[in-house]
């Protein structure tokens, strides 16, 4: 493939090299990890719509604290016991104020004789205790729990695994088994084991996670630290003279963080369920206080008749947990380094 | 070569065994003894499992050594009692390491990378002095200025290698362990990397361990050279000596095997087959390395001595 | 006149990436012949692998082939689905990759991964199959062969295992064998023994090698031909000889000479990086690191112009009009190489003449 191409002499011209074609310019912009991260994350929609999810409802129920606490919980309206769910402007059976008896629909606030403008989104339990604030409450009590076990997962798990991981040999052994022992002990069995010394409630749950929570989160981090601690960067922080607490803390965390994060994404959801199940069974929260655990357990009661104090705490306890799991798994898709371009 | 240069770090015996007492003990460095003159580069060369990168991370206390003395400037350094000294030792000697990939903390930028020394030792008294100081080091390894508030990932092989050479740079060191800097980089680019090494041995008068398993490369930047094998230090010399007049068998099927960018050359190359057992102690026959010609040593026993005379004779006829 | 079984015309492959368009390979065109081997020479970025990937229908999924076509026995394989490349790979034309680590199936005895290609494409039975991998196995050198069959990969060592995966890659007897840095995980020693396999299994099974390196070393003791590629393009090529000897393109200069050999006293490095290919330069792309560059260099890509019927390089310093420039000095001392060379040619030819005109006679 030859062309005759007609040149001028100038064109035969030394060329400068001007700093235009500086090579050792970077074309792309800067990405740091987490903004590079959040683009990845962007992309899974389903990632998305579940971090709306648990944003709207962490800010609803712990936006709701001045509104909503034990004052109004506790106060009971027997005038107004187990109505069904009156939205404003929708007029389907079943949130329109009817509910099915027998066969038939009856609208039950005509039947209380409740004023025209009174209505309750979720309806009332069988105290006549609004069901919507007592499930805003119970989710954020189902909140705490997660927190603070996320809390202990973050601290005594993260701290457990990364001096497991680093000291190696012997220490590492003897943590290891000692996670063996706490983690093969169902942790139904450390809460009984609590109740016969603490009262029921959400001190004696917390510290039951507390316990048995942070053992997952312990072994993850310790095998990532095992494979990071031998990555030459720490080798070069070492030479380098730097003490291991500070390599730990600006060379092992950042680059544990995505593990730290997912799995308090699955952490938050085992909590919450966790609890849900203690106060379901009753060993866990008691009246007046709510979680949605509880509220289960009321609504169990009166399954058959009016289903729908057991629905509305049901559906968002899953909705919680799913998002949870979603975002998790988003996460960790997006934090993936191997799958990052 | 003049004969009473100072030697900046003698090796003496080092011993590496990992697993010690279990069956399965591993004797990556057995017995190993060199010394490394200021001023000058050591190539150490071996194939994999040769315990040629075991040896420098145990000089530098990445591993403990398992026995052995090493003495730094006439000071023994085999054990790092207190923090102090510690510190004082990582200021003399550092290191460079392998994998452009993972020698440098994805999530930090070059300024916090580089710095790094910096900010343990307290090298710079405040904020400015210390973007000051990384500047220059970035321009000495031949990058720009405004690459400090960059990350890692941005950069390609040769680049982040350079910006480990910076690190290990900050704190102004008298040796420099390079643990195969330039095995995972470009052709092109290793002639980069090393001719900057080189440049910054002239202006700074450092003194190197280069460790690497291409040969050509380590010849052209060594006065030195070690051949390791299995963990043992078989052969050392000059380099165009170990080159050139190669003694153990070792040594010659090594050189034998490298090929060169020249077809008229491959075509007639012949690679020089190795059995390994002679390597083999044997009984009442204690080997060590023994000087042969001025300078030039080969691991044998005393009644080899008398053949690998021969050997290097045969090369001056 | 050798027969061509490879024909890659103006191949063009984009990459999408978040920041863009990635321009990786860029009108390439090379094609293969017969029984050779043809060394793809190039820096990481360059594209060869990318190349090899579009031949095999391997690339990534944000990959793009915008332009060209690669014709392989009267076909082009880049109109083929991925069905029909299945039948393809493995029977007629094989890859062998850099690291045997994880190119074997870990938990897959080795005999049987040898075995399976004959199963899939050929039909074999599983007993003829089996036998037919054993003496393959033996073939490529693994002593104590019947044992060693049922081993798993863990239990042999680097060099073995690829020897192992080059057993896998030609035991269809494929036409094309394609290795992507087959040798640079393994150290020298291993490294000339398998070069030195894959030379005598070439003769055996009749196969031709596409050999892709950065080791210019390693293509000087395999390669037929070579072709050298820069930023997506091919810079230049020829036969091995006239790219190490006869270099016309500055690159080619670069990279020669930033190689150390046993007898180098001075290398020279060439500055700067490749430029990034997300927006690829106007002119010829290695004008930024070009010391010989000149003003067209940064303003029309230079064409490729013959240098012989087998060598082109495409660079403005071989337009008719162009100054006449001193190469450096390690090309001038390859070019005296070369006149030795030609002159070697030339007293055999006149040699043949005679010989024929005799011939002739008698």
């Amino acid at each position: 493939m030859e062309e005759k191409m007609k040149l001028q002499p100038k064109d035969f011209q030394a060329l400068e090299v001007k700093e235009e074609l500086d090579a050792e310019k970077i074309a792309a912009p800067s990405l740091t990890f987490t903004q590079d991260a959040w683009r990845r994350l962007k992309k899974n929609k389903g990632a998305v719509i579940s971090l709306f999810i648990v944003l709207i409802m962490i800010v609803v129920s712990f936006g709701s604290t001045p509104f909503i606490n034990r004052d109004t919980l506790v106060k009971s309206q027997p005038q107004y016991a187990n109505l069904p769910s009156k939205i404003p402007g929708v007029n389907i059976n079943g949130f329109n104020g009817k509910a099915k008896v027998g066969d038939v629909w009856v609208d039950k606030y005509a039947q209380a004789g409740v004023a025209k403008d009174k209505y309750f989104v979720m309806g009332t339990d069988y105290l006549g205790r609004s069901l919507a604030q007592r499930v805003v409450y119970g989710t954020k009590i189902s909140l705490i729990v997660a927190l603070v076990a996320t809390f202990f997962d973050l601290t005594i798990g993260v701290t457990y695994g990364i001096v497991s991981g680093w000291k190696g040999g012997r220490t590492d052994n003897v943590m290891q088994r000692i996670i063996e022992v706490i983690s093969s002990i169902p942790s139904l069995v450390i809460v009984v084991l609590m109740l016969l010394v603490f009262k029921p409630g959400i001190g004696s749950i917390i510290l039951a996670i507390a316990i048995s929570s942070w053992t997952t989160m312990a072994r993850m981090i310790r095998a990532e630290t095992l494979q990071l601690k031998s990555q030459e960067y720490v080798l070069a922080a070492r030479t380098l003279g730097q003490s291991p607490t500070k390599i730990a803390w600006k060379h092992l965390v950042p680059n544990l963080s995505s593990i730290i994060i997912i799995q308090t994404m699955y952490t938050i959801p085992a909590a919450i369920f966790f609890e849900a199940f203690l106060s379901f069974i009753g060993i866990g929260i008691s009246a007046p206080e709510t979680s949605l655990g509880v509220l289960l357990n009321e609504g169990q009661k009166n399954f058959q008749f009016l289903p729908y104090q057991m629905w509305y705490p049901a559906i968002v306890l899953c909705v919680l947990m799913i998002s949870f799991n979603l975002l998790g798994d988003g996460l960790r898709d997006a934090f993936d380094p191997k799958t990052r371009r | 070569m003049p004969e009473k240069r100072k030697k900046l770090l003698e090796v003496k015996h080092l011993k590496q065994y990992f697993g010690v007492g279990k069956p399965s003990m591993v004797k990556a460095v057995d017995d190993v003894s060199f010394h490394i003159f200021e001023g000058e580069t050591f190539g150490l060369v071996g194939e994999s499992g040769s315990g040629k990168t075991t040896t420098g991370r145990s000089v530098i206390h990445l591993y403990e050594p398992t026995d052995g003395q090493i003495l730094f400037d006439g000071k023994d350094v085999s054990k790092l009692t207190s923090r102090k000294d510690h510190l004082e030792f990582c200021r003399e000697m550092q290191m460079i390491f392998q994998d452009p990939y993972a020698s440098l903390n994805p999530r930090m930028t070059v300024e916090d990378i580089i710095a790094e020394g910096l900010d343990i030792h307290g090298l710079a008294k405040n904020k400015e002095e210390r973007r000051a100081k990384v500047e220059e080091l970035l321009e000495t390894v031949g990058l720009n200025k405004d690459h400090a508030s960059r990350y890692p990932h941005e950069f390609s092989g040769g680049q982040r290698q350079r910006i480990g050479i910076a690190r290990a740079l900050a704190v102004e060191p008298r040796f420099i362990i390079a643990d195969e800097p330039i095995s995972a980089l470009d052709v092109s680019i290793q002639a980069q990397v090393v001719n900057l090494l080189k440049e910054l041995q002239e202006e700074k008068g450092l003194t190197y361990l280069f460790i690497a398993h291409d040969l050509s490369m380590v010849k052209y930047i060594s006065d030195r050279i070690g051949v390791m094998h299995y963990g043992r230090l078989l052969e050392v010399g000059p380099a165009d000596d170990v080159y050139n007049k190669p003694l153990h068998d070792y040594t010659a099927s090594l050189i034998s095997a490298v090929p060169e960018p020249d077809p008229e050359f491959e075509r007639n190359r012949k690679q020089k087959e190795y059995d390994a057992s002679i390597e083999d102690d044997k009984k009442g026959k204690p080997r060590k390395l023994h000087e042969i010609t001025p300078g030039h040593y080969v691991r044998c026993s005393e009644d080899e001595i008398a053949m690998y005379q021969a050997k290097a004779a045969s090369y001056e006829k | 006149m050798a027969e061509r079984i490879l024909d890659v015309k103006n191949l063009k492959i984009n990459f999408h990436t978040y920041a863009g368009d990635v321009k990786a390979i860029r009108d390439v065109s090379f094609h293969l012949n017969k029984g050779e081997t043809l060394a793809i020479v190039g820096e990481s970025g360059s594209g060869k692998s990318v190349t090899t990937k579009s031949i095999m229908g391997l690339l990534a999924s944000n990959a793009e082939v915008v332009g060209g076509s690669i014709m392989f026995q009267g076909q082009d394989l880049l109109k083929k689905s991925d069905k029909e490349m299945q039948k393809i790979r493995g029977k007629d034309i094989a890859m062998i990759f850099q690291d045997p680590m994880t190119s074997l199936d870990p938990t897959m005895k080795i005999g049987r991964q040898i075995a399976e290609p004959l199963m899939v494409h050929k039909n074999m039975d599983k007993k003829k199959a089996m036998a037919q991998a054993l003496e393959i196995l033996k073939l490529v050198g693994i002593t104590n062969a019947e044992k060693r069959f049922n081993n798993y990969p863990h239990q042999f060592s680097g060099g073995q295992r690829q020897r192992i995966v080059i057993a896998i890659a030609l035991v269809c007897y494929p036409e094309i064998l394609i290795a992507d840095e087959p040798t640079t995980a393994l150290d020298v020693t291993i490294q000339a023994q398998i070069l030195n396999l894959m030379k005598e299994l070439q003769e055996k099974i009749e196969t031709s090698i596409i050999f892709i390196t950065h080791d210019l070393g390693v293509v000087a003791g395999m390669a037929d031909r070579v072709a050298v590629m820069y930023a997506g393009q091919i810079v230049e090529y020829g036969t091995v000889d006239e790219i190490f000897y006869n270099p016309k393109h500055p690159y080619t200069w670069g990279l020669l000479n930033s190689m150390p050999t046993l007898s180098s006293t001075k290398l020279e490095a060439i500055p700067g990086t490749p430029p990034d290919l997300l927006d690829p330069p106007k002119g010829d792309p290695f004008a930024a690191r070009n010391p010989y560059a000149m003003q067209i260099d940064a303003q029309k890509q230079p064409p490729f112009f013959k240098v012989s019927n087998t060598h082109y390089a495409a660079t403005w310093l071989l337009h008719p009009d162009a100054p006449q420039i001193e190469p450096p000095a390690e090309i001038i001392r390859r070019a005296k190489i070369w006149r030795e060379i030609q002159e070697q040619e030339e007293v055999a030819k006149n040699r043949r003449a005679e010989a024929m005109k005799h011939a002739d006679v008698e």
